[in-house]
């Protein structure tokens, strides 16, 4: 009986978030040829396809998390007893994995609550470190929130801030960025894949040009780490944020490279016992470093299988949706990407219309930060996508748990429900009509 | 290290892994043993071999430890396993 209970407790608990089934009104017969979407009835959780938000839990890291979360909950600054041992053991072993994803010294990484922070404390940090002799920052329209805010803090701090354009394709010009690098220049802040249209920087031309002028060269590698092959050496990245959740590890924890030779110095945001080198103070969490720490070693083995995994499924999406469907664009660089992150924009389809109609599969329009707002992303704006098209892009996200089957329902299922949509557009009727619609002449009400 | 013992581990990772009730875990499971199995194949250096061996059954050890926890907090199918019900 109990275990009876234990079984379907979870279950009933999902329900009614998850299984909605509407029944026809029966009004309904009389006029059975016209399609409602409400009439739609599905049965079962959505898929998922929005990995840049985060990824679930890979089952090898939860098993590697599991003893620290019971047995071993030790407190890994303790020196007195055999508890904090274990658990400073399990920390530095998973700080060896992280640093050796990015080929950087264990002793350069510090653990942190997330990439939020990482990019906190790198754009903060060094700003104020070298703040009396330097004051400007350099970084892109098209990074992630959290560098964005730390910046206009730093403004509101006295400093300067160059928001570097990008061309169309998402990617920044190296002569841009020669012509800002002033003597005045602290740091440079470029992010190494973007969250929203997947595009990678030219990280290590970025990284020779910076060290080439003596500037600090910060990156932000949520996106990217595990996913591409990443060297902070060879790249000359002094610092980079890592993110625990978005390859395959716990929520909650992340990672900061801070280069020591030649030494990187930054001011710390938070005040406390003076852990991580008195960079991030707080007590390390054990299991949640344990997490990440496993996470990067397997995203490290199995990078070429996982990337491999990406493309089949991208390429998959893409034949699909543009073999079925006309005016769709592509955002971004189609060459210079990531594979698992593609961002589509379909011509006369309203994107959050489309959300809605695709509810049995989980996609988003652009960052999960900024997705409550109805406004287009800034990222799609700073590629010069004109309004209309900013307003009906879907950003699909996969990973290494996403499979063949689910690509093509999630292809399937766009393609049918663009296409309704479409139908119900006065402006694609003009379109297949042949009218050109800059030419119209739209009258003021 | 025989072939026989390979092919038995090859087995016991499938069986097990058909155990994960995610969809997800359970499909990138039997999709990543497949593809190990077949890439090792032509393996002739008995320490990769053994070594190769020794990572399989590890990795059947958390297979057999998250199919487990798997259940504790299994949720509803997804919508394509019910689709694919309604098929058959």
């Amino acid at each position: 009986m109990y275990r009876h209970y234990l079984k379907l407790r979870p279950v009933l608990s999902h329900n009614f978030s998850s299984k909605r089934s509407y029944s026809k009104p029966a009004f309904d017969k009389t006029v059975a040829d016209t399609y409602s979407i409400k009439d739609e009835v599905f049965i079962g959780r959505p898929l998922y396809m929005d990995a840049q938000a985060t990824t679930p839990l890979d089952p090898r890291v939860l098993d590697a998390m599991l003893p620290y979360l019971t047995s071993y909950y030790g407190n890994p600054h303790s020196r007195t007893h055999a508890y904090g041992w274990e658990s400073e053991a399990a920390v530095e072993k998973s700080r060896k994995q992280v640093a050796s994803i990015i080929g950087a010294d264990p002793k350069e990484i510090i653990f942190t609550s997330g990439a939020t922070e990482s990019n906190n404390i790198a754009v903060k940090g060094v700003a104020r470190f070298y703040g009396a002799k330097k004051k400007h920052i350099i970084t892109t329209q098209t990074e992630h929130k959290c560098v964005l805010d730390s910046c206009r803090a730093m403004e509101a701090e006295g400093f300067k801030v160059t928001y570097l354009p990008v061309g169309t394709n998402g990617i920044i010009s190296l002569e841009d960025l020669d012509r800002t690098i002033t003597p005045e220049t602290s740091l440079v802040s470029i992010m190494t894949v973007n969250n929203e249209i997947g595009v990678k920087q030219p990280i290590a031309e970025i990284g020779r040009l910076c060290k080439q002028k003596k500037v600090f060269f910060h990156t932000d590698a949520a996106q990217a780490v595990g996913k591409i092959p990443l060297d902070v050496n060879s790249m000359n990245i002094d610092l980079m944020s890592i993110s625990g959740h978005k390859i395959y590890g716990p929520k909650g924890v992340g990672a900061l490279y801070v280069r020591r030779r030649p030494r990187v110095r930054v001011e710390p945001v938070q005040s406390g016992g003076g852990q991580e080198r008195g960079i991030r103070s707080g007590t390390v969490p054990t299991p949640l470093a344990v997490g990440i720490g496993e996470a990067c070693a397997i995203s490290e083995r199995e990078m070429p299988y996982d990337h491999a995994w990406m493309e089949k499924l991208s390429k998959r999406l893409i034949d699909t949706i543009f073999g079925a469907l006309s005016h769709v664009v592509r955002n971004g660089d189609p060459v210079e990407t990531y594979p698992g992150c593609v961002n589509l924009s379909f011509a006369f389809v309203e994107g959050e219309s489309l959300l809605m109609a695709l509810k049995d599969v989980a996609l988003s329009s652009g960052s999960a930060c900024t997705s409550a707002s109805l406004e287009p992303s800034y990222v799609l704006r700073a590629i010069g996508t004109d309004e209309d098209l900013a307003h009906s892009s879907i950003r699909f996200g996969f990973g290494r748990f996403t499979t063949m089957e689910e690509v093509d329902y999630t292809a399937k299922k766009c393609i049918q429900h663009v296409t309704r949509l479409r139908e119900m557009s006065p402006l694609w009727e003009m379109i297949q009509e042949g009218i050109d619609l800059k030419t119209i002449k739209w009258s003021q009400h | 290290m025989s072939k026989r013992q390979a092919l038995q581990l090859y087995k016991a990772l499938i069986r097990e892994s058909k155990k994960f009730p995610a969809y997800n875990f359970r499909h990138y499971a039997l999709r990543k043993i497949r593809d190990s199995f077949r890439e090792n194949r032509q393996l002739t250096d008995q320490d990769v071999i053994r070594q190769k061996m020794d990572e399989g059954v590890r990795n059947l050890d958390v297979i057999k430890r998250q199919v487990v926890v798997s259940q504790l907090y299994s949720t509803e199918k997804l919508v394509i396993e019910h689709v694919r019900a309604q098929k058959n």
